[in-house]
């Protein structure tokens, strides 16, 4: 068994909701896994499961108020600034937004040395990682002199990328990286994440709602439902033979890009959701 | 697209605010006068003919002329000399009241926006108590304490003045501070201090410059007026103090009061028009920013169109299945141009030769990119593209007759009643100012001519048709009350209310999730069925295709790539593009498998706990 880079255990994320004694709003319920390294892990949901805000949680985003996280042994869920510093060159983050995070009034080459400034590093050293990097993630040196909005969706991510390895990391999670790209845009940033990967050994936490995206790219899979995980496990497992009700719906759910295998697909679907219709009036009779 | 190296644009050079003034009349002017009068005071002792205290009992009142430039005043001191000098203490004063009210500002809006908590509620609460304080009464009253100092009571009025600046940056800060790219340099382990310095003060900065040159201005109105009132430090020439002294005197010596008057008037317009002219020049820049990028889109959409064009490629239309084509022709566009005209005279070519039909009972599928336009073919079949497109060539015929030419009220007849749309943000969609159940009533009164009550009855049904469990509550719900998905039926209830021909789907479930689109696009089948209606589907999703689709139309930078029934595109797609697509769509590739031990990183770094 190899070491564990990240440990995740029973986390309760809490957000106060506004008013006089009023509980608040518990966005995370108790979620455990854990990630090795050069590894990913994928983690699936649909919009309020909590699958962000787990993210944001190992970022030191999110206020955690239960469990534990740790990073190589050392728990992190209650991190200073301070330490949250030390831990940039370990944990880094890809949005899924390209557009909103890059700051529209920064050059490229600013945003790429920002995370090396804090770090200290020396301006040349700097200018050269910032040209390492461009050359990783696929961009010309031409670009580092330009502002994000001279640049489209899949090359923005492809910056944001850049950004986030130029510390070097062994984790970085992803939130949604390729939701809002293009089709073929997408395949391509995925390609970029892979094989930056199988280059470097970082691990991935990869958030996302798209199936086909984590099944392509993860080696073991979560699935979130209403701040818990009901299904985790290795990805072809889950992907491919889910055993929880919910990860059947979803999968279920995702049609099938070929018109006679969806029409086969879409009654499997509604032959699945009489079936567990019925479990369920008979476990409440029950 | 494929991502080619950059074709890097031109750079848009970074012209500073200060060179983009220096092109704008007001701008220029205003900063000229102040630059004067800036000049003047500073250079007051070099160009001042006499001390500005002296006193002299010959020169009472003294007319202009030679010896005193522009007169003398009650106590014969030289008015000229006088003006200059006050200028020094004037400006000084009310640049004191601006630092004062910047710092207090600046800083207190930084740290409750960016931090909140009790420091926004404590600095929120005071900044509406100094806001309903009469700032000329807490001024009088604060001379009667601390004495007749005008620095002190500019201080004070630069407290009064604070709010302004507190208000301003704390809704900018609030509203950048959960910007990603705030987050992310959080994570990359940035001190506070830094993201607050590189991040958050230079959105705030322009409009800050700008408040700046209002306030000031209002310091000098304020501060003359104070003076004027004879409440300042007498030893100390200022504007307003001469300003009292040529009121008194206006009966026998009535230039004393107009030079002070001018000069004050001058500064306090000038600072205003600059004010102004800063405003309009931050504004403009970002407009032709957003209008360049997508005028470079549109411009790069253009050139491949017209390259396309040129190489002849024509699209591939793949003939129709035995048995199929049955249907009555509902919709057919012929060469269909959409485009849009540029401020230079030009016009940028977005949807270029476009073919399509739609038969009745028959779901068409409109395949693409971003950019690819399909969205704008949808919308000119609508009549409804945004501003500055038109339909540039080319004929939409509509159950035999021409849309393209129709007048807009002709086409209001059409659209809604024959004609429907299902739009991609359902909650954007809806105005959330109105229940649920009065916007399905209302263009079903228009559109079939009924009662109320009958449109009450219809929209219940419709409700409960498109699934939604307890129709009576949703139809008096507000939109911000339901979910995504229930708020997606509301609006194809709407669309299917007059039971239209033509359904115009523009990614109708995109916005949603995948068990949410799946029950939408059951929804949406069934209701076609039922209604035999012709539906053109907007999508980039292949799995929403085939599920729903029986014909499908690829689109690539404006045009058409390939047509064909929706098995013929699936199994034999022959257009390069379309199979591109094909192979990008990742559902059937191999899952990644297990983590193998041989992809362990070859540097760890030890274990830091």
């Amino acid at each position: 068994m190899t070491e564990t880079l990240l440990d995740v255990k029973d986390v309760v994320v809490e957000y106060p909701l506004k008013g006089f004694r009023k509980q608040p709003f518990k966005a995370l319920k108790g979620v455990s896994l854990d990630i090795r390294p050069g590894e990913t892990v994928g983690l699936v949901g649909e919009s309020g499961s909590g699958k962000t805000t787990l993210g944001r949680a190992v970022l030191g985003l999110a206020p955690v108020t239960g469990g534990s996280i740790k990073y190589r042994g050392q728990e992190i869920s209650k991190a200073t600034r301070a330490q949250r510093k030390e831990l940039s060159d370990e944990i880094q983050v890809v949005f899924q937004d390209p557009y909103t995070s890059l700051n529209p009034s920064m050059t490229i080459e600013q945003i790429l040395t920002e995370p090396l400034t804090v770090r200290k590093v020396e301006r040349q050293a700097a200018n050269k990682r910032v040209a390492e990097l461009l050359d990783q993630v696929r961009l010309p040196q031409g670009a580092a002199h330009r502002l994000p909005r001279e640049f489209s969706g899949g090359q923005r991510q492809r910056v944001a990328i850049a950004r986030a390895l130029a510390l070097d990391p062994k984790l970085i999670v992803c939130d949604e990286p390729v939701s809002a790209l293009d089709l073929s845009t997408q395949a391509r940033v995925m390609e970029l994440f892979i094989e930056i990967q199988e280059r470097t050994g970082v691990a991935y936490l990869f958030v996302s709602h798209d199936l086909a995206v984590v099944r392509h790219l993860s080696h073991r899979v979560a699935v979130m439902y209403h701040g818990e995980i009901v299904e985790w496990g290795d990805g072809e497992q889950v992907t491919g033979a889910p055993e929880h009700p919910y990860t059947q719906r979803l999968f279920m759910a995702a049609p099938i890009p070929d018109p006679d295998r969806q029409a086969r697909h879409r009654a499997d679907r509604l032959r699945l959701l009489e079936l567990q219709r019925e479990q369920d009036v008979q476990a409440g009779a029950a | 697209m494929i991502e080619t190296p950059l074709a890097l644009p031109a750079a848009a050079a970074k012209v500073s605010l200060f060179r983009r003034l220096l092109t704008h009349p007001t701008g220029v002017a205003s900063l000229l006068v102040l630059l004067l009068v800036a000049l003047a005071s500073v250079l007051a002792p070099v160009l001042a003919t006499h001390d500005p205290n002296t006193a002299s009992l010959k020169d009472v009142l003294a007319k202009a002329g030679s010896e005193h430039l522009l007169g003398a005043d009650s106590a014969g001191r030289d008015v000229l000399s006088r003006l200059l000098f006050a200028g020094q203490f004037s400006l000084a004063g009310a640049l004191v009241a601006l630092a004062v009210a910047l710092v207090l500002g600046v800083a207190g809006g930084l740290i409750a926006g960016y931090y909140g908590g009790w420091f926004d509620s404590v600095s929120s609460w005071l900044t509406g108590l100094l806001m309903a304080l009469p700032g000329m009464v807490v001024l009088l009253a604060a001379r009667a304490v601390v004495g007749p100092s005008m620095w002190l009571s500019m201080m004070i009025f630069g407290i009064m003045l604070s709010p302004a600046f507190f208000r301003l940056v704390y809704a900018s800060v609030t509203a950048v501070r959960n910007e990603l790219y705030v987050d992310a340099a959080r994570v990359s382990g940035l001190s506070d201090f830094r993201i607050i310095g590189r991040h958050i003060l230079t959105v705030v900065r322009a409009p800050v410059i700008i408040q700046s040159a209002m306030v000031l201005g209002i310091a000098i109105a304020i501060q003359a007026g104070l003076e004027f009132l004879g409440l300042g430090d007498l030893n100390i020439p200022t504007w307003g103090s001469m300003l009292n002294d040529g009121f008194i005197n206006i009966f026998k010596s009535p230039t004393l009061v107009l030079w002070p008057a001018l000069v004050i008037g001058l500064v306090c317009v000038a600072l205003t028009l600059l004010a102004n002219a800063m405003r309009d020049e931050l504004e403009r820049s970002r407009g032709p920013v957003r209008k360049n990028r997508k005028a470079a889109t549109a411009d790069a959409a253009a050139a491949d169109a017209e390259a396309a064009e040129k190489r002849g490629a024509a699209a591939v239309v793949h003939p129709d299945e035995p048995g199929d084509g049955a249907g009555e022709l509902l919709l057919q566009v012929t060469d269909l141009g959409v485009g849009y005209d540029q401020p230079d005279g030009s016009t940028t070519h977005v949807v270029n030769h476009v073919n399509l039909t739609v038969r009745r009972g028959e779901v068409h599928g409109l395949v693409g990119e971003s950019g690819s336009g399909k969205t704008q073919t949808a919308f000119s079949i609508l009549r409804l593209l945004p501003q500055g497109g038109r339909i540039t060539g080319g004929s939409i015929f509509f159950e035999g007759k021409d849309l393209a030419p129709l007048s807009e009220k002709e086409m209001t007849r059409i659209r809604g009643k024959r004609i429907a749309y299902i739009p991609q943000e359902p909650m954007s969609n809806l105005d959330g100012a109105f229940t649920i159940g009065s916007q399905l009533m209302e263009p079903m009164q228009v559109c079939l001519g009924i009662s109320k009550a009958e449109a009450r009855r219809r929209a219940l049904a419709l409700l409960a048709k498109v699934g939604i469990p307890n129709p009576e509550r949703t139809f008096n719900a507000y939109p911000h009350q339901i979910s995504g998905g229930m708020a997606q039926r509301v609006l194809i209830a709407g669309a299917v209310s007059c039971e239209p021909d033509l359904l115009i789907a523009d990614e109708p479930t995109t916005a949603l999730d995948v068990t949410v689109q799946a029950e939408v696009l059951n929804l949406l089948r069934e209701l076609q069925d039922e209604l035999n209606m012709g539906v053109i589907l907007v999508t980039h999703n292949f799995g929403v295709v085939a599920d729903l689709c029986d014909r499908v139309s690829v689109m690539q930078t404006g045009r058409v790539v390939e047509t064909g029934p929706v098995r013929a595109i699936f199994n034999n797609a022959r257009h390069p593009y379309t199979q591109q697509l094909l192979e990008a769509i990742l559902e059937d590739t191999a899952p990644r498998g297990p983590l193998t031990a041989t992809r362990e990183p070859k540097e760890l770094k030890g274990v830091t706990s």
